[in-house]
């Protein structure tokens, strides 16, 4: 299987990055675009960029601690970084398990994760033609 | 003792550069931040960020050595 967590600057698959035991019953995907605004900014193009060694290290361990927590069969994201235009896929998460709730709350479980931890950022260009970091609102853990 | 920075985000666009290997005898990740800070300018005080050293996170207190790689890290914003 292929690391649980991946950063790529090219367009993501539509399909887990592993196969799907048979004993599943449920999976669930997650996928999070980029929306053309933000906070009533009409945004034109944003640029994601990660620090990629730590990114991959605290994804992989989000992704295992999924689960374990949740009790999943397999689980996995993909998260791009470059420059992306609204409409575009930003990230997707993979969540299997035996009973679609399990599924659910683990798809979840990473996807606010990842928010609060992973090391990787957003400039959004707006079409005004301003420019910023931006912060998101909860403080650091 | 040598010190190697990376620089992220808003961190990267304030400082003008991507890396830097600088000499210090800030004896912590904290010091060394209120070091940069001054001379840089940067906009960001220490509790809107966390510090990594050699590609883990650590607490700020956490005691530096020579060679180490020291990122800080702005506030994260994937997903």
């Amino acid at each position: 299987m292929r690391a649980p967590f991946v950063l790529t600057d090219l367009p993501i698959p539509a399909d887990p990055p592993f196969p799907i035991p048979t004993q599943a019953g449920a999976v669930t995907t997650f996928e999070g675009r980029v929306r053309d605004n933000d906070h009533g900014h009409h945004v034109s193009r944003l640029e994601y960029s990660a620090y990629a060694t730590l990114a991959e290290k605290e994804g992989a361990k989000i992704v295992a601690e999924a689960i374990l927590r949740h009790g999943l069969l397999a689980a996995a994201c993909v998260h791009r970084v470059g420059d992306l235009v609204p409409g575009d896929t930003a990230i997707r998460v993979w969540a299997v398990s035996p009973h679609r709730l399990e599924a659910f709350q683990g798809c979840a479980f990473i996807v606010d994760e990842i928010k609060a931890r992973v090391p990787i950022w957003k400039r959004e260009t707006y079409v005004d033609g301003r420019a910023e970091w931006v912060a998101c609102n909860h403080p650091p853990r | 003792m040598t010190i190697h920075l990376e620089y992220f985000a808003s961190l990267r666009e304030q400082r003008g550069l991507a890396n830097e290997t600088i000499a210090t005898t800030d004896p912590d990740a904290r010091a060394l931040y209120t070091s940069l800070r001054e001379r840089h300018g940067f906009s960001l005080s220490a509790e809107h960020l966390r510090v990594a050293v050699n590609d883990d996170f650590c607490d700020w207190d956490r005691p530096l050595s020579d060679g180490d790689r020291v990122v800080f890290l702005p506030p994260v914003a994937g997903g």
